[in-house]
């Protein structure tokens, strides 16, 4: 009797939770963004398929696997449509290539990658590296120095590849560890026609960071439900909280992260300050986002493909990649962003020279050191990074080319925003190359965060001092 | 005749019988428990790490893992979290909680009893990150709780962000209460009524009945429900995680979303088996004295 009772109730509260899953899944179906599309996909099983596929292919085709961060986009993301189109079109028909997506949050990809190049059995054979982490993964000993293949490689040695933008691509021991695809800088994207409902100048070019809050604050006065000003501010958001927003303030007052002179990482001072004050000045006058949304893995893409496309955000300190949302193969098409966008440097602090500023980053293929065709990779990279599948990857990323050639092209050219993102390149900062950047860098966006969620700057510079000495050492940092 | 045969032979093999019986267990926990925590244990010495130099060779770093535990004031902060969500969606939340629906629906009608349990087993059927997602959007920004208080001409309230502990305590409630509602209703269903109604006879109230009667009876049930929430809840990773990822600022890190913090997000994998004995050890103190407790 109570047996039949009880099981009556486990099977009404099946039933009454699996209406539940149903109105919660509906629910976020009206948010396509933010909901992972297509199948999911890890890089475990995509490589192990692909290193078992090789045996069991008739033709006896050699599989290589291509692992890159599937943002949720899955087929329609830039960097699957480039790798399948680069497949279909690779000269070695003996040679199958297979994109092994890691479905990931851009904080976690990184964890990701690190297992999967860390096991001799899943390792992809060509892994694409943010050149943040790329100088710590060959420290590891994760990926495969290129020097000798490199010197052999005309397009190489011949100038295409602009030259400075190879350091971000040498580790510390002084050897090439991958091959650059893109970079890029980052600048205040804003909305014209928001600008010019409000009264603000269409062509905006704010000279100190009060200029850009005071047009901020005008935004807010007239058009109150439009977000005035978007900085990523969380931990979620990972490496874009740290460069797109605190590194590029924290460089605007003339600080730097790491002293080159005397080698030694700088955990106080004026400089972090002035950058967290920013910060908290925008959440405290709620000029930036509502805290739930930009405190979320997603902020990027809420931002770039939601709230500025659809003019509820008129200024967006961010990459210049976002545009390669907005073109039709983008993962959120508006032909009108040319004319409505503009893009405006980050001015500094107080407008000192150089008056403006940018950080430059960037991504590169990289071959595994537990790769298992290492050969069939590399002739794939040179195929698939030569001046015209460059172009292709650049013009579909939405991102500034790093060879020259492609630079000089007109079809490249002609994209709107290219001219003048290659242009904040001259005053660009770099990440310092150092081992411990990434880890220090998880302790910038906690620092950013708990400002943007109300403790004072102070007590967060002091947190991320005692937090940064701890993981690089006392005798390595300095205060200023 | 044919009992006296069968008994020493069965008695002989004793024994071997209850050790063959166990081997499976056995086997099993000694893979997947005690190897690990070794193993754990192990790495919490070294400088094991996911990226860097540290990944390409494993040292022993001795007591710094530990040492830098005591002087990471997040440490102190996480314990503390811990603390506040275990104390508050275990022990208040779903043991009082899950005792008071147990007994406000003792001698109630099989229907209310029906509909009542239905729907707080709902909560405990659904699976922790469906649960976290129903939650979240739940007390989101547009979510339902926003909706409903505009309904009444209140404006919106970003609750994961001004009371996050407060979200996350009463989503380990709404998931983890029916749990202890089914252990307590057993154990209601036990206390004997004759004793009850003798009380009532005596001329005792309600209250005196539950104070004197009632509670020292299922005293027992109390403790081990105790020790069984206390120990889910400490491990509670994947409900957090996805409703505030640990945040704001550190608000909502508890023990296990640091130690993932440290482990994936800071690559310091030694670290974080560090601080997962600290968990560990946690556990182990607060099931030793609910032990000690229940002697009593």
């Amino acid at each position: 009797m109570t047996i039949g009772k009880r099981r009556l109730g486990l099977i009404a509260a099946s039933v009454l939770s699996i209406s539940l899953v149903i109105g919660c899944s509906n629910g976020n179906n009206g948010n396509s963004s933010s909901s992972p599309t297509s199948e999911p996909s890890d890089s475990a099983s995509a490589s192990a398929s692909g290193t078992t596929g090789s045996g069991g292919d008739p033709a006896e085709k050699t599989t290589i696997t291509i692992t890159y961060r599937d943002d949720g986009t899955g087929e329609n993301g830039s960097m699957y449509k480039w790798i399948t189109e680069m497949a279909a079109d690779f000269p070695n028909k003996n040679v199958e290539v297979k994109p092994a997506p890691i479905q990931a949050s851009e904080g976690d990809y990184f964890a990701k990658v690190a297992l999967a190049l860390k096991s001799a059995d899943n390792a992809p054979d060509i892994v694409t590296e943010d050149t943040f982490i790329l100088n710590s993964d060959a420290s590891a000993g994760f990926l495969t120095p290129l020097d000798d293949r490199l010197a052999i490689w005309p397009d190489w040695t011949n100038g295409s590849f602009i030259e400075a933008l190879k350091k971000g691509v040498t580790a510390s021991d002084g050897k090439v560890y991958g091959v650059p695809y893109n970079t890029d800088s980052r600048g205040l994207w804003y909305n014209k026609e928001i600008f010019k409902r409000v009264g603000l100048p269409e062509d905006w070019q704010p000279k100190s960071w009060d200029e850009v809050l005071s047009a901020a604050r005008t935004i807010k006065e007239k058009e109150p439900d439009i977000v005035p000003i978007w900085m990523n501010m969380g931990k979620a958001t990972g490496e874009a909280t740290s460069m797109q927003t605190y590194e590029m303030l924290l460089y605007g007052t003339g600080e730097q992260l790491y002293d080159d002179a005397t080698d030694k990482w700088i955990t106080k001072s004026q400089g972090i300050m002035d950058a967290l004050n920013f910060i908290s000045t925008v959440n405290k006058e709620k000029l930036g986002p509502p805290l739930s949304l930009v405190l979320n893995g997603q902020a990027g893409n809420t931002s770039a493909r939601e709230y500025l496309p659809q003019g509820k955000l008129a200024i967006s300190l961010d990459g210049s990649w976002i545009v390669g949302n907005y073109l039709d193969t983008g993962a959120s098409p508006w032909p009108e962003y040319k004319d409505v966008l503009g893009f405006a440097p980050m001015p500094t602090s107080q407008g000192q020279a150089p008056g403006t500023i940018t950080l430059a980053g960037g991504w590169a293929l990289s071959i595994p050191s537990n790769a298992k065709h290492k050969d069939e990779a590399w002739e794939f990279i040179q195929f698939a990074l030569n001046k015209e599948n460059s172009l292709k990857l650049v013009t579909l990323l939405g991102s500034i080319t790093v060879r020259a050639d492609v630079g000089a092209e007109p079809s490249y050219t002609q994209l709107p925003f290219n001219g003048i993102a290659t242009e904040f390149l001259q005053n660009a900062e770099f990440r310092p190359a150092q081992d411990k950047y990434p880890e220090v860098s998880t302790q910038i966006q906690t620092m950013v965060e708990s400002v943007a969620s109300g403790t004072s700057p102070e007590d967060a510079m002091n947190k991320y001092a005692s937090d940064v000495a701890r993981i690089v050492g006392e005798e390595n940092i300095a205060e200023r | 005749m044919s009992s006296l045969t069968v008994q020493p032979a069965y008695k002989r093999n004793k024994t071997y019988t209850w050790l063959f019986y166990l081997l499976p267990s056995i086997a099993i926990m000694l893979v997947f428990f005690i190897y690990p925590i070794l193993l754990t244990f192990f790495y919490s010495f070294t400088n094991l790490a996911l990226t860097g130099e540290a990944a390409r060779e494993l040292k022993f770093v001795g007591f710094d893992n530990y040492t830098r535990m005591f002087e990471d004031s997040t440490v102190t902060v996480s314990i503390w979290n811990t603390l506040v969500f275990l104390i508050g969606s275990a022990v208040i939340g779903q043991q009082v909680l899950g005792f008071l629906i147990a007994l406000l629906m003792k001698h109630k009608r099989r229907f209310f009893r029906r509909v009542i349990g239905t729907v707080v087993l709902a909560g405990w059927v659904t699976p922790e990150i469906v649960c976290a997602l129903c939650l979240y959007s739940f007390f989101s920004d547009s979510g339902t709780l926003n909706s409903i208080i505009g309904a009444f001409g209140i404006s919106p309230i970003a609750w994961l962000f001004t009371v996050p502990m407060l979200t996350i305590i009463l989503a380990n409630i709404w998931h983890g209460t029916a749990f202890s509602m089914l252990v307590f209703q057993a154990a209601l269903d036990d206390v004997p009524s004759d004793i009850e109604e003798a009380a009532v006879v005596d001329g005792a109230s309600r209250w005196q009945i539950l104070i004197r009667i009632t509670l020292p009876y299922i005293k027992q049930t109390i403790t081990t429900n105790m020790m069984l929430v206390t120990l889910q809840t400490l491990g509670v990773f994947g409900l957090i995680y996805a409703m505030t990822g640990g945040g704001p600022g550190t608000k909502t890190t508890t023990l296990p979303i640091f130690m993932y913090n440290q482990a994936f997000i800071n690559y310091q994998l030694g670290y974080g088996t560090a601080i997962s004995l600290l968990l560990l050890l946690m556990g182990i103190v607060l099931s030793l004295f609910y032990i000690r407790s229940m002697r009593d």
